[in-house]
C-alpha cells in the first residue's frame, strides 16, 4: 500500500536583505511551504547543483545534480536587486540549465520599473511582485507549482 | 490597569500610528503574520530594522561627509536599502524620506542630501520611540496574561 505524505512545496528564496528574507520566509511558511532562504544568487546556485567551476567551461547538471537528488526545489522566488549576480542573472541561468528550467521563477522588486517587470518575464519568470510581498501575493504561487 | 484597558490603549496607539502616517498597512500585515508558533515575529524583525537603519545611517553621515568629493552612488545605494527595509517594516514616514533623498542623490545635490539625512535621521528616531512604546505596552498587556489583539485592517 502506497503510503502519501503531505507534498510539501519547497521553496528556495533568494534575497540580500536579512529583513526581507524573514519576512518572506514567514509569508512562505505561512502558507505552508518548506522554505530554503539564501542571501545571494552565487549561493542559491550552488544550493541548486549548479556551480560554476573555473576548471570547467560549461555546466554538467548531470554530475552536479547526483549530489543534490535530495534537494528538490519546486519554486524559486528572488529579490531583482542584489549586489554581484542579479536576480535577473539568477533567472537567465536556471532558464539555461537543462536541469533547472522548469523550476518557476518569480521576481521581487521594490521598484516598479516596467522595462525591468517585462524583461523578467520575457525571460521566463512567472510573476513579479513588487515588494513588500503580501500573502495575497504568496497565495498566487500554488497554481504555478501545481502545473 | 487591567488588560482590557491596556488591550484598547495598544489597538488606540496603533490606529493613531497609522493614522498620523507613521506607520502604514504592511506594519498591519506583520502583525497578521505573527502567531502562538511565532510570537515574537513583529518584534525581532523590528529590532533588525533598528540596528540596520543604525548602520546605514552612520554609513550616510560618513559617506556624506567627505570633502574629498562625494561617492554619490554608494550613498545612493545605503538609501536604496534604508527605503526598502523600512518599506518592509511599513515605517512609512522614513520611506517617504528616501524617496525624495534618493532624487538629490540623482542630482548630486550635496547640501539637499545633507538635509535629507537630517530628515531621515528624526524621522528614523521618532518611528523607534513610537514603536518602542507600543513594545512595552504589548509586554504589559502580556505580563497581565492578555493577548495582542488583531486589527482589523479596514478602519
Amino acid at each position: 500500500m502506497a503510503i502519501t505524505s503531505d507534498a510539501q512545496f519547497h521553496v528556495l528564496a533568494v534575497d540580500d536583505s536579512l529583513i526581507d528574507r524573514m519576512l518572506i520566509e514567514r509569508l512562505l511558511k505561512t502558507s505552508s511551504f518548506h522554505v530554503t532562504a539564501v542571501d545571494s544568487a552565487t549561493k542559491a546556485l550552488k544550493f541548486l547543483g549548479l556551480v560554476e567551476d573555473d576548471m570547467r567551461t560549461f555546466d554538467t547538471p548531470s554530475v552536479a545534480s547526483k549530489f543534490h537528488q535530495d534537494v528538490e526545489v519546486n519554486l524559486i522566488i528572488t529579490d531583482y536587486c542584489m549586489p554581484g549576480m542579479t536576480g535577473y542573472d539568477l533567472l537567465r541561468k536556471i532558464k539555461e540549465s537543462k536541469s533547472l528550467k522548469d523550476i518557476p521563477v518569480v521576481i521581487m522588486s521594490s521598484e516598479n520599473v516596467p522595462s525591468r517587470i517585462n524583461r523578467c518575464l520575457e525571460e521566463g519568470a512567472e510573476e513579479f511582485f513588487l515588494k513588500p510581498v503580501q500573502q495575497s501575493d504568496v497565495n498566487k504561487l500554488k497554481p504555478h507549482l501545481l502545473k | 490597569m487591567e488588560v482590557g484597558q491596556m488591550q484598547r490603549q495598544w489597538v488606540d496607539y496603533t490606529k493613531s500610528l497609522v493614522f498620523e502616517g507613521f506607520l502604514d498597512g504592511q506594519f498591519l500585515q506583520l502583525q497578521q503574520l505573527q502567531d502562538e508558533n511565532n510570537p515574537d515575529f513583529v518584534v525581532e524583525v523590528v529590532s533588525l530594522f533598528f540596528e540596520d537603519s543604525e548602520r546605514l545611517l552612520n554609513d550616510l553621515t560618513f559617506a556624506l561627509d567627505q570633502n574629498g568629493g562625494v561617492d554619490f552612488k554608494k550613498v545612493d545605494a545605503h538609501v536604496h536599502q534604508l527605503k526598502g527595509s523600512s518599506s518592509s517594516i511599513g515605517a512609512q514616514r522614513v520611506k517617504n524620506c528616501c524617496v525624495a533623498f534618493r532624487n538629490f542623490c540623482e542630482e548630486q545635490n550635496t547640501d539637499a542630501c545633507l538635509r535629507c539625512l537630517q530628515q531621515v535621521k528624526q524621522e528614523y528616531c521618532l518611528a523607534k520611540n513610537k514603536l518602542e512604546t507600543l513594545f512595552r505596552l504589548e509586554q504589559q498587556i502580556m505580563a497581565a496574561g492578555g493577548s495582542i489583539p488583531m486589527i482589523e485592517l479596514s478602519f
